[in-house]
């Protein structure tokens, strides 16, 4: 019955999304353009080729330091007439920080774009880095590392991890950088990290809504098209060294509930040998924590009922070998040892059994339905883009997921969870809550 | 759920403004009577649509909490389908149900392809969950037992004691006085009679409206809608909620937490859905805490001073009056400075208003932005949805521009002076020692 329902889903089924375009620029600056002309919106983003897993020990967080400093004014525009000029214009904007990039975007009536493309040419190589805006704007990263992070047992622990998983990859860091980094940045550690990335060769510039591609190239031409490409020196290699047994840690802080978090170490798109290894290992994320029917909600809160709640990631668009986690919280009356040895229960039976037909089908079926309705959402559509490009997979890499995924067998599935689920590539992190009354000393025991 | 790791760091936190539609809004009843609001919206072969239920937690009574779990109840087993089978019949076809309970309504949602044999399936399964919910003793026990442990899970976060705290001050023995989850103690003597008698009584066609967006003619709604609202029992609307007095006094309090910020909520209970002094004072809002980066509050808390890392206001509208919220989180050492500053600004913006600079940087700002609002399907049922629910007039979206362009700087200030009496401020901080 659901399998039926799928081959009528996959031969009936057709809608075709615009096409996207692309111009690059003589200094290098590549332009995409996703034309949408349901609402007169327009989406733009400009993504930056640097992120944590750039940055060097002693200045972790530069990154995203960096991109609220971006916000202080050049000399056009002093300190506020960016978000003022914006806010003005009916404009939403913001900015973000991940391990590999730094993006920053608004949204817009159709007609003001070239507003938008003004404002971010000119904060790409004219902005003005003074130590008393670093001053306070360290101290407005304080708190966000103290709200995101600090009073955050989860979060915490989450950190914890990483630090743990990874030996020599720059992924051991967090965003937002480690405190005693945040604390000592200088005004010429600032200057020396975009002088050195913010240039238009490092960057890919992507639009999409209700406008023209070619009327957006020449307005790009118009307003990025005399900055000067840099040269950009390569990234030196930073793998990961080869992890040759299982991790575990005890994380106790003051807190409520347990938790445990599992991280095997697995290839990402851009690391992996054969490309289908990293579908296949999306497809398993899936079959795992796909929806409420899929297998994880199913057995181990609803069937066995030991987990009150759970959670499984893999970001298979990462730069760098990446982990694939598991996160889970006991019921009264279970341990994380129980939870533990149940979840290494379903890793094993997806090692030894393949999935089923309709399981693979319910997968490829939610692919399916998302690739429609993401395109309710511009900011998404363009977020795809610029990831895709800005890791160095290509933007092209994220309009063929939907088919690389439907390629993916069952057999597949089975040889990456035998291959890469393994024990010796695991780390595993317990939070044992302290009593939050008695105000505990926070602390952390490694037994490796 | 699956996760998402703190892996990208925002330069703030983007806080979601409620606000309207543009796109023509048909109306109309079934004909049992139910109430039906659809936007077509082709393009996109898929539809969005919403049950909503004057069901929410101001619904509760003693049992608080006990809207929202009636609401989440609702999918694990219904008619002749149990939890896993309503799952694999919602992932079989990649539809999304998503349902939640606030403090006016329950609600329950459907995203579907509009494929006809996948719609079917879809929504021949939203239909049974609600009107044939089995209330299984196991599932209740179950679910119970997740909230209950989300609830106390909760309790590690400083942000949501002051959450709870605030509420409780600024509403005393008003339904909207506690949390939409509820609380341990009166949630673990909820019984599954309790949820069924709930669910039997808001549950109805006379206490609900139905919001529908997509790509769909207005007949083929129109048969949606037929049919769903022929599923439901007539029963009665829910009666009038009381009505929400205002604090007698200001109150200020502290609650010693082991966190190294300290949390700060202020406010009181301000704005109607359909007050007369709306535009006033969420255009006022606007400019003093409600603009993201350009905000007063914003301004003279982050950016001059790096005190937080997010400060802000928001109005809630509801039924009755939802609250006026100033909030921001800093280091315990310096969170007595940073909440006189927050109160200042407040009164000198009550004192003096905006400056009409200000006041049409805001104007420019929400009728310039005024398409953003509703430019996904997504948002527009949120929008349709609300105007449906809250009875708003119809034109209600087309008039949005004009309202927040007559409003003037005599308008803000009168309004606030008139309805945020610094007077009666509410204030709770929870945090370390200073």
């Amino acid at each position: 019955m659901i399998v039926r329902l799928f081959i009528l889903l996959f031969y009936s089924f057709s809608v075709h999304a615009a096409e996207v375009q692309e111009h690059v620029l003589t200094n290098g600056l590549k332009v995409l353009v996703k034309e949408e002309h349901r609402s007169p919106v327009v989406v733009s983003q400009i993504w930056y080729k640097v992120g944590s897993s750039y940055e060097p020990s002693g200045i972790t967080g530069i990154s995203h330091m960096l991109e609220h400093m971006m916000f202080k004014g050049t000399d056009n525009y002093p300190a506020g007439k960016f978000s003022e000029i914006i806010a003005e214009n009916g404009g939403r904007e913001n900015a973000f920080t991940g391990r590999d990039y730094t993006a920053y975007f608004q949204t817009l009536e159709k007609s003001r774009l070239a507003i938008s493309f003004e404002l971010e040419a000119d904060r790409m190589r004219n902005l003005h880095l003074l130590a008393e805006e670093l001053d306070k704007e360290l101290q407005v990263v304080m708190e966000e590392r103290r709200m995101r992070t600090e009073d955050n047992p989860r979060a915490k622990l989450q950190e914890y991890l990483m630090a743990m998983a990874y030996s020599s990859s720059p992924y051991k860091n967090p965003v937002i950088g480690w405190p005693s980094d945040i604390e000592n940045y200088q005004i010429a550690d600032l200057q020396q990290w975009y002088q050195h990335w913010y240039a238009p060769n490092n960057a890919t510039l992507v639009v999409a809504g209700d406008v023209q591609a070619e009327e957006v190239f020449k307005l790009a031409e118009h307003y990025f098209g005399a900055i000067p490409g840099e040269k950009i020196k390569p990234l030196k290699p930073q793998f990961e060294i080869e992890q040759v047994g299982v991790r575990r840690m005890t994380v106790k802080l003051p807190a409520e509930v347990p938790y445990i978090l599992m991280a095997y170490k697995v290839p990402s798109l851009m690391t992996v040998d054969q490309e289908w290894e990293a579908y296949a290992l999306d497809v398993l994320a899936a079959v795992l924590d796909g929806g409420d029917s899929s297998r994880l909600p199913a057995r181990l809160q609803r069937g066995q009922q030991i987990a009150s709640s759970v959670g499984v990631g893999y970001d298979f668009g990462a730069r760098l070998e990446e982990l694939f986690m598991i996160e889970a919280t006991p019921v009264k009356g279970k341990t994380l040892l129980d939870l533990e040895i149940a979840l290494k229960t379903e890793i094993r039976e997806l090692q030894r059994e393949t999935i089923s037909a309709s399981e693979l089908a319910k997968v490829k079926a939610q692919v399916m339905a998302n690739s429609v309705y993401e395109q309710d959402s511009l900011f998404y559509q363009a977020m795809k883009l610029g990831m895709a490009e800005t890791v160095g997979l290509g933007w092209q890499k994220s309009e063929q997921y939907r088919e690389k995924i439907n390629q993916v067998t069952a057999e597949q599935v089975r040889l990456v969870a035998d291959k890469y689920l393994l024990e010796s590539q695991l780390s595993i992190a317990y939070l044992e809550p302290q009593s939050m009354r008695a105000n505990t000393t926070a602390g952390v025991n490694h037994a490796h | 759920m699956r996760i998402k790791l703190l892996l990208v760091t925002l330069l703030f936190s983007l806080a979601s403004v409620p606000a309207c539609a543009f796109q023509t809004i048909k109306h109309w009843q079934t004909s049992q009577g139910g109430q039906v609001y659809f936007v077509a919206s082709p393009g996109l072969p898929m539809v969005d649509m919403r049950l909503v239920f004057d069901a929410g937690s101001a619904r509760d009574g003693t049992h608080h909490g006990i809207a929202s779990l009636t609401n989440s109840l609702l999918a694990t087993g219904a008619g002749q389908w149990n939890a896993d089978q309503i799952a694999q019949r919602f992932d079989a076809v990649g539809a999304e149900y998503t349902s939640a309970a606030d403090q006016d309504t329950g609600w329950v949602s459907l995203r579907s392809l509009t494929q006809a044999d996948l719609l079917e399936q879809a929504l021949s399964t939203f239909e049974k969950i609600i009107s044939q919910p089995r209330f299984e003793q196991d599932q209740f026990q179950r679910i119970k037992q997740q909230t209950l442990i989300g609830l106390q899970q909760q309790q590690e976060k400083p942000g949501f004691i002051a959450e709870k705290t605030f509420y409780k001050a600024i509403y005393g023995e008003h339904p909207y006085a506690h949390l939409v989850d509820g609380e341990i103690e009166t949630l673990k003597e909820v019984q599954l009679s309790d949820i069924q008698q709930f669910y039997q009584q808001y549950y109805v066609r006379n206490n609900a409206v139905l919001a529908i967006v997509g790509d769909l003619t207005e007949q083929q709604a129109q048969q949606m809608a037929e049919t769903l609202f022929k599923q439901l029992k007539q029963g009665e609307k829910a009666k009038p909620l009381p009505n929400a007095s205002l604090p007698e006094k200001a109150s200020k309090e502290h609650i010693n937490f082991p966190s190294t910020q300290t949390h700060v909520l202020a406010g009181l209970p301000v704005l109607r859905r359909k007050d007369v002094d709306y535009f006033p004072l969420y255009v006022g809002n606007h400019i003093l805490g409600g603009s993201g980066l350009v905000s007063l509050l914003f301004d003279e808390i982050r950016e001059k001073r790096g005190l937080a890392y997010s400060a802000y206001s928001y109005l809630m509208p509801l039924e009755e009056p939802g609250p006026f919220t100033m909030g921001l989180q800093t280091q315990n050492k310096q969170s007595t400075m940073a909440i006189e500053l927050m109160q200042k600004t407040l009164a000198d913006f009550i004192h003096l208003g905006p400056t009409q600079e200000q006041l049409i940087a805001a104007q420019k700002n929400l009728t310039g932005g005024f398409v953003l609002r509703f430019d996904s399907n997504k948002k527009l049922l949120d929008y349709v949805a609300m105007i449906a629910f809250y009875q708003l007039p119809l034109d209600y979206l087309d008039s949005f521009q004009d309202k927040v362009s007559q409003v003037t700087v005599d308008d803000i200030k009168a309004a606030f002076q008139r309805r945020v009496n610094t007077d009666l401020l509410q204030i709770i901080s929870v945090g370390g020692e200073e």
